[in-house]
């Protein structure tokens, strides 16, 4: 048990060894105001990334992610800005037409057997080119609720603050690491990510937890959505581009094998919280253009896929490919 | 597996090209009307041709990965790196044959990362690929300093919009080169080998095939197509464009090796398959274009043929015609 959780481990003190460097050239970085903003500022990644952790670990990939939140936003604005529908309402519409798109997309991968890449990827190209035709024009959101959501925060000493939607990424990961390490439904994602054939031998209903995983992962993607809405305030078709990656970044730097039927949860926190730490360190250092974020996080990506292979290759040594003699 | 002989007589593929073209000739009737203009020929049916062409470069490439059970995800970008790289170069005042031998060879390095991570660290394909098409587009904004680079050296212009016996260049570039490929693979035992790593690599590894010279080769090869494509593309608009230059087509290069028929659980491929699925893409493109509705409907359409192809390759839709178990499915497919 202490070994399987060794990455969870060197991620989480890869991340308070670079935050100790980051606060030793800018002591500034150490205040909960930036502490505060690092989760208000990842919020929709973070609860993204959630349901993207599910996806993984069943072996799976959910390249629709990004698109669902681009759609979300832009179902959102429609509803309360042109047909002045209450946003709760739109939430409540919104989560619910994620979760049938999810579903069908579970259905998909589980009875027509095929890869999870390519049903997502249709997905990505379903929901991205839904928004699209809905409008092609950002759409301001301008409700009370909106701003009543945007007051509700925490103040933190030191002038930081903890916003509504920082705290409902807390919850969702928290909900999240329950939901995979306490419930039967967590247990059969790891059952089957780790081998599909035996987990249905074993009496883990294969397609309700396939269509399950898929309907969570949307489900999420729109409540991602709904908080990139609130972060934004408004909705637009090509909102959050690329998203999927950066979700998928974060839950390997987390710790989750890419193989299925190993991850944490909590690991994927600590991932997009480094992504968040590259990011702000970029901000704060000032001379560093904006593309050393990508290249930092492809260099973060690669070495902690390296040291899964490394901790990986001393533990399980059986499992060496034959060549290797 | 064996496949049908059915469908060596009849070939979907082809038949879907046809059909798309059909449609577009009915919507905008003047479709293939080509007229020669200027030493070239003009028309909406080249135009398919000449824009479907990055695509389809990148396809050949990635049909051997995808063969081999693996996927590349960072042709995009690194199509914006060789890009980058070629533009920068003919700016600073070297020749175009240098740069483009220069790109090229970055392509090629680009490609054998990917494959020294997945053949030698063993690390799943998408992953590997992964860090790539996510530092890729970084290191091309590095190159161009974060601004669109153009050039009017005329020599590499001619690269991406030239014309060679009447037809753009860039389509007689992806001819050539689907040629070449197809004849390096099928003439030789490679593409055997390959097809023996997509459906087992363990076992091909114990057969005596030398999994992991053949996996670099094949992820160096679609390194080598994206830098094709990358100049191509840069040279066509003459600039390089670090954040868009192939923003997604790894995507579209992936649809067009599926309904090309190859199988993403690896094993059966063909190249000029693929190079006709990025046809058929780039014809509904074109096609959505000519009749007026908005391109936001590319993607949708795009959904839906993904959809269709799933149907198709589905067991459900071999049943009619034979009782089969259910590991074969992928060998019914149409």
């Amino acid at each position: 048990m202490k070994r399987s959780l060794r990455p969870l481990a060197a991620t989480a003190v890869i991340f308070i060894i670079a935050y100790g460097l980051a606060v030793l050239q800018f002591p500034n970085m150490l205040s909960t105001r930036v502490l505060g903003n690092f989760l208000t500022d990842n919020a929709f990644l973070g609860i993204a990334a959630v349901g993207m952790t599910f996806v993984i670990i069943s072996g799976g990939i959910d390249l629709s992610v990004g698109a669902v939140i681009g759609f979300t936003g832009v179902l959102i604005a429609v509803l309360t800005s042109w047909l002045g529908i209450h946003p709760l309402v739109a939430f409540a519409i919104a989560l619910g037409v994620a979760a049938l798109f999810g579903a069908a997309m579970g259905f998909t991968i589980h009875f027509l057997q095929v890869p999870s890449f390519i049903v997502t990827l249709a997905g990505m190209f379903l929901a991205r080119g839904g928004a699209s035709i809905i409008t092609q024009d950002s759409v301001p959101i301008k409700h009370e609720f909106y701003a009543t959501l945007g007051d509700l925060m925490i103040r933190l000493p030191g002038g930081g603050k903890l916003s509504f939607i920082g705290m409902l990424m807390i919850l969702i990961f928290l909900g999240g690491a329950l939901l995979a390490h306490r419930t039967k439904f967590g247990s059969y994602v790891y059952a089957l990510g780790g081998n599909s054939v035996s987990a249905s031998l074993m009496g883990v209903p294969v397609a309700r937890t396939t269509v399950q995983i898929y309907m969570l992962s949307s489900t999420l993607a729109a409540l991602a959505g709904i908080v990139f809405s609130l972060y934004t305030s408004a909705g637009y078709p090509l909102a959050a581009v690329g998203v999927e990656l950066d979700a998928i970044s974060a839950v390997v730097i987390g710790g989750t094998l890419l193989t299925g039927g190993y991850g944490f949860v909590l690991g994927t926190f600590v991932g997009v919280m480094l992504l968040g730490l590259v990011q702000t360190y970029i901000i704060f250092d000032g001379t560093l253009s904006s593309w050393w974020t990508k290249i930092v996080i492809g260099v973060l990506l690669f070495l902690f896929i390296v040291l899964q292979r490394v901790i990986f290759a001393a533990s399980a040594p059986g499992e060496k490919s034959p060549e290797k003699v | 597996m064996r496949r049908l002989r059915l469908d060596r007589l009849a070939n979907p593929q082809l038949l879907a090209l046809v059909g798309v073209l059909a449609i577009n000739w009915l919507l905008f009737p003047s479709f293939f009307h080509v007229t020669w203009q200027d030493g070239r020929f003009f028309g909406s049916f080249i135009d398919v041709l000449n824009r479907g062409a990055p695509v389809a470069i990148l396809a050949i490439g990635m049909t051997g990965v995808i063969a081999t059970k693996g996927v590349d995800l960072s042709v995009g970008a690194i199509m914006a790196v060789c890009g980058a790289v070629a533009a920068t170069m003919v700016v600073a005042g070297y020749p175009a044959p240098i740069a483009i031998i220069a790109a090229l060879a970055v392509g090629l390095a680009c490609g054998l990362w990917n494959g020294f991570l997945v053949a030698v660290l063993d690390i799943q394909p998408i992953v590997a690929t992964l860090v790539l098409m996510v530092a890729g587009r970084g290191i091309a904004q590095l190159i161009t300093e974060g601004s669109i680079v153009t050039f009017n050296d005329p020599s590499l212009i001619f690269v991406g919009t030239g014309s060679f016996l009447g037809f753009p260049m860039a389509a007689v570039i992806a001819v050539v080169l689907m040629v070449l490929v197809t004849l390096l693979v099928r003439r030789t035992a490679i593409g055997l080998f390959i097809q023996a790593i997509g459906v087992n690599r363990a076992a091909a590894s114990l057969a005596g095939i030398h999994s992991r010279m053949l996996l670099m080769l094949v992820y160096a090869l679609s390194g080598l197509c994206a830098a094709i494509a990358g100049i191509v593309v840069a040279a066509d608009i003459r600039g390089a464009d670090a954040n868009n230059s192939g923003l997604w087509l790894e995507l579209d290069a992936i649809l067009a090796v599926v309904i090309g028929g190859t199988s993403l659980l690896g094993g059966r491929f063909s190249i000029p398959m693929a190079v006709v699925g990025a046809l058929i893409i780039q014809a509904m493109n074109t096609g959505i274009l000519v009749s007026g509705f908005p391109p936001e409907f590319n993607l949708v359409v795009k959904a839906g043929m993904i959809i269709l192809i799933l149907l198709l390759q589905s067991p459900y839709a071999a049943l009619p015609f034979k009782r089969r178990p259910a590991a074969s499915n992928k060998t019914a497919s149409s």
